[in-house]
């Protein structure tokens, strides 16, 4: 039996179709070869795998149940709405899939500095995380606008031992955070492990992170089998640089019958600066290393985004959704903040759990898709995370 | 040694040129459109003027990774006064007419590629644009781009750095044209008080990999006329200075009339060290 084209990995050069790649200054060149068959060699090593599956099991919290939200389900009236629960891992996040994953390769690899970028926060808290269990240095760009509207993760990032530098450049949010990384990266190539927090970037990165974080789609596809005795009909995620989604797609690639939705920031509409939503309203390009699809104006100059999460703020997006929406096999549609703060209360008040204001974009959208659905299909979405970091954005919107 | 440069490129013979008189070429940056059209014509008449052999001009991007603090502020002011890659390659048309010296071209991929590759490379060659640099275009992913620059007679300039393995090197010196672009440093643009011991020996390195089939000039961190004579002696063809310009702009902004004659002075002392006999 021949595989379906999609259910491909990128080529040894990091190309996904023609997304992908290494679009990154020389400098980078010699370490990224190196990251990458040092990827290699511990993704294949029994006792690597052995290693990571023990920290993701006793520190992280995996496996993460797939939750039935029955209140719901029955206020929506149409497919049953599970959740997969990534709200409960360590950190609160999905984010600490990876991290875990990459700070043990940057062990192995010898480095004991680690720089990372983060949007939201998550990131950075869960790279933190992953430093200080593994005694690692960890150091975190952040942009300032960012820094301002995600107050609590900068403190805990800082409790948790690692130093965070404010971006100022740019847009001072996660895309200026990226560009401040790789240019310390140019600068510390010797003794620093760049730990990128999602399936963008330069080759390995967007293979490297995609594999780390498709444990939860393997999870979630064994659970529903066991819980519902067939595959649902669709799967939800958000996705900003699209970590948490891939990660749930692709253990769904190969299954036809089953849709894939990406759920991308709408803002506050679709006007260019106003959104963050590069796969529906960008157009293919260069950034931060990797060709996808870019917001940008026609002179190639990259768009500022706006969403009222941190998390999905960013004009980019990994290039395995290009490549999978260029062949046909996800759909990515948008839901604007109102509708993710709609989502964000639905959930908080019928189900007693306060989503991260990313997979309320997620939830939002399923809620539209259940609808349209029969009663005895599901839907899985990704709750990538918790809402605990976006109750001071909550408060100052609905402020009683 | 340099009988072997690819003849007919207009770039390479400007080394050759100087090479034969004793010299290396000083090739200097500037951000188009920075501060503004007017100022930045003027700036770039007077580099010419006080002895640059080449003029790098910068294409804003809103996004430069490679470079440090002074041009990515560089790149804001140019964005800001209106640039664009169309108006800059006709800046550089402007300046070609007056001045018969082949001109380059420093930018990002992403906005070539928004304007076509084709179509870009195709107006810059027609503005007197010879080569071109690309630091987030690695050899790699450079394959069909350096063909269509080469159709339109625009040199693919491309980097090495002190960690670039002697494989890649073998790969970019053979598919390089103009020169090798050695960035002598771990690190981003921008102006720094020494040159490292490092830089000397990188650029040892790659003239031993070049054997004279190509010019080989370093750029990034240099600021000084000792500088570049250590550079040349080490044997560089060339050195790029950028960012101590691109500071002597931003440090007139409040009188922009006073840059040129501050920018002649700094190039002129870099030009003499450029020479090393007579």
């Amino acid at each position: 039996m021949t595989s379906p084209p999609f259910a491909c990995s990128a080529s040894s050069t990091g190309k996904f179709g023609k997304y992908g790649g290494q679009y990154v200054p020389e400098t980078l060149m010699e370490p990224l070869k190196v990251l990458a068959d040092a990827y290699l060699r511990f993704s294949k090593d029994p006792s690597f795998k052995k290693e990571l599956a023990g920290w993701l099991g006793q520190y992280a919290g995996r496996p993460t149940p797939l939750y039935l939200a029955s209140r719901l389900t029955s206020h929506v009236g149409g497919a049953r709405i599970f959740l997969k629960r990534e709200d409960l891992l360590h950190g609160g996040a999905h984010k600490i899939n990876n991290t875990l994953g990459q700070a043990l390769l940057a062990r192995n690899m010898g480095k004991h500095r680690i720089i990372a970028e983060t949007g939201a926060g998550q990131h950075g808290v869960a790279t933190a995380m992953a430093c200080a269990a593994l005694g690692l240095k960890a150091e975190i760009y952040m942009g300032g606008e960012d820094i301002e509207r995600q107050k609590l993760n900068v403190y805990r990032m800082k409790l948790l031992g690692a130093k965070v530098h404010p971006v100022e450049s740019g847009s001072k949010t996660l895309k200026d955070a990226i560009n401040e990384a790789l240019r310390d990266w140019v600068t510390n190539v010797e003794d620093t492990y760049y730990l990128l927090g999602s399936v963008v970037g330069p080759h390995p990165y967007p293979t490297m992170v995609r594999d780390f974080q498709s444990v939860i789609g393997k999870e979630a596809r064994r659970q529903i089998l066991r819980q519902e005795g067939k595959l649902p009909k669709a799967i939800v995620a958000c996705v900003g640089g699209g970590s948490n989604s891939i990660g749930i797609f692709h253990a769904f690639l190969s299954d036809m019958e089953v849709g894939l939705y990406g759920v991308e920031a709408g803002g506050r509409n679709m006007s260019p600066g106003k959104n963050a939503a590069p796969l529906v309203a960008g157009r293919e390009g260069v950034l931060h290393g990797m060709m996808t699809y870019v917001l940008q104006n026609t002179e190639g100059q990259v768009e500022s985004t706006e969403s009222i999460s941190a998390g999905l703020d960013y004009p980019a997006v990994g290039p395995e959704h290009s490549y999978l929406m260029s062949v046909g096999r996800t759909k990515y549609v948008t839901q604007t903040d109102s509708d993710a703060l709609d989502g964000f209360r639905l959930l908080s008040q019928l189900e007693g759990i306060i989503p991260a204001l990313e997979p309320a974009h997620a939830i939002s959208y399923a809620t539209k898709l259940a609808r349209s659905l029969q009663k005895e299909d599901s839907i899985i979405v990704n709750l990538s995370g918790r809402g605990d970091k976006d109750v001071d954005i909550i408060a100052r919107q609905f402020p009683q | 040694m340099q009988d072997s440069f690819h003849n007919d490129d207009p770039i390479e013979q400007k080394f050759r040129e100087l090479g034969n008189r004793g010299e290396g070429v000083v090739i200097a940056y500037l951000m188009g459109y920075d501060p503004d059209p007017k100022s930045f014509r003027a700036n770039a008449t007077s580099l010419i003027e006080g002895g640059a052999d080449l003029v790098e001009v910068g294409i804003p991007f809103s996004d430069p990774v490679a470079d440090g603090p002074v041009i990515q502020a560089a790149g804001v002011r140019a964005l800001s006064a209106g640039a664009t890659p169309r108006k800059i390659l006709d800046a550089i048309g402007e300046l070609s007419t007056q001045f018969a010296i082949p001109f380059l071209i420093m930018t990002y991929y992403n906005p070539i590629l928004a304007m076509g590759i084709e179509r870009f490379v195709k107006s810059a060659s027609e503005n007197g644009v010879r080569g071109l640099v690309i630091p987030d275009l690695p050899m790699e992913e450079g394959d069909g781009f350096r063909d269509i620059a080469l159709k339109h007679n625009i040199d693919s300039i491309h980097l090495a750095s002190p960690n670039t393995s002697r494989r890649r090197l073998l790969n970019i010196v053979d598919k390089s044209r103009g020169f090798v672009y050695l960035v002598s440093l771990f690190g981003v643009t921008g102006p720094r008080d020494i040159l490292t011991p490092q830089a000397l020996e990188t650029v040892k390195t790659v003239k031993t990999i070049a054997r004279g089939r190509i010019p080989v000039s370093a750029g990034f961190g240099i600021s000084q006329p000792d500088h570049v004579s250590s550079l040349l002696r080490a044997g560089a063809d060339g050195a790029i200075v950028g960012s101590v310009l691109v500071r002597t702009v931003a440090e007139h902004l409040d009188d922009p009339g006073e840059a040129p004659y501050h920018l002649k002075k700094t190039i002129s002392g870099l030009k003499q060290a450029s020479k090393l006999r007579g």
